[in-house]
């Protein structure tokens, strides 16, 4: 019967074990909730329908201390519940670096997944078990999410940014993965498998790839053929930037605010670059907006992670 | 010309006072729901000019400021007139009420026949994003952002104006003419001068944003 | 000691009255389609919403006979669209106007004792600029409807839909000025136009909670006049604002929407609260509990509604800090409703209960409410939003708060106040039947979506994996419940309108001002301006007997 009636989703990482004792415990104050609610109202239904002879004498016409009372019970059961939400999601939303980094685009209707050795697959994503990874996501048109119950983990993947997400799967399996924000016909299709394998089976898979080059290297031509290394070399006469030890860093910007060199800032910084444009330096990189699609731009910032950078844990 | 003894309330007003102190907190509650709608494109606005400050003062170079300064004054002064026009009604001045009543909607005819002509100056510039749009250099994919502002917010404020032109004539064509402003009740006067100060002041929001961005 | 068996007030046949009442005084066409009286408009306003109720309970008929299986019924564009435009009917034009355009519009100035609202041009001005933009949305629908979600999320509005995005867009924008002319009547006619001795707390609840929706349609509303505006200007001419691509920012859009779109969800569900103030102390003879407590609540929810909108972005890329505030305000914002909660249910104690339907709405919208609002506490949970925003959990609650609570409260208001605007009585077995179908139709549709949901269906789909069959099926069979359960009210109110019993001016004795008027009543409401003398919900459960406002006593 359980086959039939699915009542509960798996738990297979490390992110889901708190959310869903959460989750457990805010299903049991809601079901206390709604037994004293009712409760009540039983007993006074009962008790005080029209033709009962129960006393109605002396109504309470006071009412504050029971106000105050029971606004102040219901504030502090909320801010409980508001400060154990919010701490999870501190831990959920501050990626870590990492031990294996994996760029995800969703377009409509698919994911294409690329790993940083340079396997690519679509609407799958072959992880190792006990593993921290590091999802970096973009969009290639409109805003979509990506989301696994299994993990109790989502985040929505916008176009024009680069979002990023993490987990660590503690069980190997198949689970099921899927974009919850609507974006278009195919949107309750666009679905796919997250498969935890143990070490050795991901490293053979990954070998079986059969991929000569990685995301790195694919980058790395790329930052050729698109001429970025005409300035950003470090023997190009052209005063750009260095790229080397970029990635991770704090970047001043000519209006005088404050950038994480993080992958959002890298992808702002090739497809925006007027309004990002680094202090000291002139304002003269080309704009790629339009020119270059959401894949090539992660291989470039693989490339730009490659070239070394700081070691703390980004937000 | 009847003469202004019998002017009797609607039927669900005790009174005639009554039926002015409601008029008026019906404008003003209006207004405050005008504040809102021009105040979330102000709000975006101040978003994007905050995100892009560089982007935005140069692509606010080509706002024509003399045309913009120029309807400053004429709608200030337009607040002026309405205002010696509701004193005239209030005592009883009928002929100096409709005069200044004139001079209000003229001078609201000139800010429009001014800002049409900076329409076109507009178009000659080549800043109507869309439709005739060159961007400058330095003003980045932003720029047109602070132009599609401009032709929104002035558009929606030129639209409000000639509303209030509207009214200013509907009472003069209408209602002067059939006693319905008296010293005794000249509501309808008051009410549409708070819908004239407002949008006088919607444009004091919308000056320093489109005209004076960048040129300090 | 003695057992005191309270009185109804007789029924028979109440006298037919000479006098003409509002619905007689006159017959024309035209006296209807430019009357200035606020009943009549009340009455047009009902006839527009129920016609929009039935379009968008199609949409959703539809819908749920297409999830019943994974392989559906319609093809994946066509749901797409339903969806879209059953949110977009059920929203603009069903429940945002349902209670304060009908019921509103016809007990405020009675209940106030005024003859009328201060601006009722503008109230008939309302009802057309309502239909206008009913028939934009009617082209949308017809022509093959909007798909991209009634939330409009850019870059997929404007840039990548296919669909009649901009008509629907300027559909809304059109109705937001609707909403915003009524609740402009209504603030000001409940300021200024309050009888002798009204003074504001001795304003029956029903009546501060359309002025706090009012003052919130007020300052929310233009802020969605100027996003629809924008948007159907984004669409039309692929300006930019909200497209990355042009430099704009696609999560300025959900911010600015749902700065207009949460407040919106407390328009819909503060005039039902208020409805369910009048119907608990009638039916249980006793006056309500806590009743400044209860127009603090109102007046708190009204403001608070206004910063919380960003839990609906938990997940779209806000920073951690804005997200962490956002959860503190939506707790702070479930605090006045949770007091409702046990005010109403309080109101219970020691009373003298009677179950007629208006009574079995309202304990079903206490229940439904609470159960809606506990998931709601999830919801502002940020951990657990993670994981369930998205999916069939969040339709579940919003269905809980707007369908389960909204509408039977709806109903609740059309069966307690249908002898005062129609003169006759409903057969009050068929209408506990009713009530009671409405109740377990609701439940079983929507209770197995908070389970789909947490399993992890997301929203918006038109098909799902075959494993989640069991609880969809389940749901869409509670649907066609819940469609009979809606029906049955318009077979017998209106079988009651050329058969009921003629009603008398007051049969559940009720305090409001409204009950001291004949049924139907006068076109001027009252003969006399009433003078108050009395707070509401003067009802003596240990004599059971009650006074209405205006001092008259009706011993038990």
């Amino acid at each position: 019967m359980y086959r039939w009636i699915p009542f509960w989703p798996k738990t297979a990482a490390v992110t889901a074990i708190p959310v869903n004792n959460l989750y457990v415990a805010e299903l049991v104050l809601s079901a206390l909730i709604m037994a004293t609610v009712v409760a009540m109202m039983l007993t006074f239904c009962v008790r005080y329908r029209r033709n009962s002879d129960a006393s109605r004498a002396n109504l309470t016409e006071k009412s504050w201390h029971f106000e105050v009372a029971w606004t102040t019970a219901t504030l502090a059961a909320f801010l409980v519940l508001f400060v154990w939400g919010a701490s999870i999601y501190i831990w959920l939303y501050q990626a870590p670096r990492g031990d294996e980094e994996i760029y995800v685009v969703a377009q409509r209707w698919m994911w294409k997944i690329e790993h940083p050795g340079g396997q690519r697959e679509i609407d799958a994503l072959h992880v190792p078990v006990d593993k921290t990874i590091r999802l970096a996501m973009a969009s290639a048109d409109v805003i979509h999410s990506f989301f696994v119950p299994a993990f109790r983990i989502k985040h929505d993947v916008v176009p024009g940014t680069i979002e990023t997400l993490w987990f660590q799967a503690d069980k190997t399996g198949t689970f099921f993965f899927a974009c919850t924000q609507f974006c278009g016909v195919q949107h309750a299709t666009m679905q796919g498998k997250v498969v935890v394998m143990s070490a050795p089976d991901y490293a053979r898979w990954l070998t079986e790839q059969g991929v000569q080059e990685s995301l790195a290297q694919q980058g790395e031509e790329l930052f050729r053929a698109r001429g970025c290394s005409g300035c950003h070399d470090p023997s190009s006469t052209v005063h750009a930037p260095s790229l080397f030890g970029l990635y991770g860093t704090i970047v001043h910007l000519q209006d005088g605010s404050i950038r994480l060199a993080d992958e959002a800032y890298i992808h702002d910084c090739i497809l925006n670059p007027r309004s990002f444009t680094v202090a000291g330096y002139p304002p003269i990189m080309p704009d790629f907006s339009g020119q270059i699609d959401e894949g090539d731009v992660l291989k470039i910032i693989a490339y730009i992670k490659s070239l070394g950078g700081a070691q703390e844990t980004l937000e | 010309m009847p003469d202004s003894a019998v002017l009797r309330p609607d039927l669900q007003y005790a009174s005639l006072a009554q039926q002015g102190e409601t008029a008026e907190l019906g404008m003003w509650v209006f207004l405050v729901n005008e504040t809102l709608f021009f105040g979330a494109l102000i709000f975006i606005y101040f978003i994007y000019r905050l995100t892009y400050p560089h982007e935005f003062a140069v692509a606010a170079r080509d706002a024509v400021l003399w045309c913009g300064s120029v309807n400053f004054v004429l709608l200030l002064t337009s607040s002026l007139t309405m205002v010696v026009a509701i004193n005239a009604a209030a005592q009883g001045e009928r002929r100096a009420m409709v005069c200044w009543l004139i001079a209000t909607a003229a001078l609201g005819c000139a800010f429009l026949g001014v800002k049409g002509f900076e329409y076109y100056l507009d178009y000659q510039d080549e800043v109507v994003p869309v439709v005739n749009y060159l961007s400058k250099p330095g003003e980045g994919r932003a720029g047109e952002l602070f132009w599609v502002f401009y032709w929104i917010a002035t558009g929606l404020h030129a639209i409000h104006l000639m509303i209030g032109i509207g009214l200013v004539l509907y009472v003069l064509a209408w209602k002067i003419p059939r006693g319905k402003i008296t010293p005794a009740y000249y509501t309808p006067l008051e009410v549409i001068g708070i819908y004239w100060s407002f949008v006088d002041t919607v444009w004091l929001y919308l000056y320093p944003c489109i005209y004076l961005v960048g040129r300090s | 000691m003695s057992v005191t068996t309270v009185e109804r007030v007789p029924q028979g046949d109440a006298p037919v009255s000479a006098e003409p009442n509002y619905l007689t005084a006159e017959h024309t066409v035209a006296s209807w389609l430019l009357t200035k009286d606020h009943k009549r408009i009340a009455l047009l306003f009902f006839a527009s919403i129920t016609f929009f109720f039935f379009i968008g309970g199609i949409a959703a008929t539809l819908m749920r006979l297409n999830l019943a299986t994974p392989g559906g019924l319609l093809q994946p564009a066509v749901y797409n669209r339903m969806f879209t435009m059953h949110g977009i009917i059920m929203v603009w034009f069903f429940l945002i106007p349902s209670i304060p355009a009908t019921f509103g519009n016809f007990f405020i100035p009675m209940m106030i004792g005024a003859k009328d609202l201060a601006f009722p041009r503008i109230n008939l001005a309302s009802w057309y600029v309502f239909n206008l933009s009913g028939l934009v949305v009617l082209y949308a629908l017809i022509m093959g409807g909007a798909n991209a979600g009634w939330t409009f999320y850019t870059p997929l509005s404007t840039v990548y839909a296919n669909g009649y995005v901009f008509a629907a867009a300027f559909a809304v924008f059109i109705n937001g000025f609707s909403s915003i002319m009524t609740a402009l009547n209504f603030v000001v006619t409940i300021h200024r136009m309050r009888a002798p001795g009204m003074t504001w707390m001795r304003l029956p609840l029903f009546v501060w909670a359309i002025y706090a929706v009012s003052v919130v349609m007020l300052t929310a509303t233009p802020v969605l006049a100027m996003d629809t505006f924008l948007l159907a200007a984004e669409r039309f001419m692929g300006i930019g604002l909200f497209d990355p691509n042009h430099g704009g920012d696609p999560l300025l859009w959900q911010h600015m929407f749902w700065f207009y779109s949460h407040p919106a969800v407390y328009i819909m569900i503060l005039p039902s609260m208020g409805v369910v103030s009048e119907i608990i102390p009638c039916y249980a003879r006793r006056p309500i509990f806590g009743y400044a407590g209860m127009t603090i609540a109102l007046m708190s929810i009204a403001i608070l509604s206004f910063f919380v909108w960003a839990h609906h972005m938990f997940v779209a890329g806000i920073s951690i800090y804005s997200a962490v505030f956002f959860s503190l305000m939506t707790f702070f914002v479930a605090v006045p409703s949770a007091i409702k909660v046990f005010n109403w249910t309080v109101s219970l104690h020691k009373g003298r209960i009677v179950f007629d339907a208006a009574m079995l709405y309202a304990l079903g919208f206490v229940l439904l409410f609470t159960l809606g609002g506990v998931t709601g506490l999830m919801l502002a949970t940020l951990a657990v939003d993670v994981d369930v925003h998205g999916t069939y959990f969040v339709v579940a609650h919003f269905h809980y708060i707007m369908v389960g609570a909204t509408v039977s409260a709806f109903f609740g208001a059309l069966h307690f106040w249908w002898p005062k605007m129609t003169g006759r009585m409903f057969p009050e077995s068929w209408a506990r039947f009713a009530a009671i179908l409405t109740y377990v139709g609701f439940n079983l549709t929507f209770f197995p979506q908070f389970i789909l949901g947490y399993l992890g269906m997301p929203r918006r789909s038109y098909t799902y994996p075959a494993q989640w069959q069991s609880w969809n099926l389940l749901s869409s069979a509670g649907a066609s419940i819940l469609a009979v359960a809606y029906l049955l009210p318009l077979l017998y109110l209106g079988w009651s309108l050329i058969w009921g019993r003629r009603a008398g001016a007051n049969p559940w004795g009720a305090t409001g001002l409204e009950w001291i008027t004949a049924s139907p009543p006068p076109p001027h409401n009252f003969e006399r301006t009433p003078i108050v003398t009395l707070d509401p919900y003067a009802y003596d459960p240990e004599t059971g007997g009650y006074t209405t406002q205006e001092g008259t006593l009706h011993a038990g």
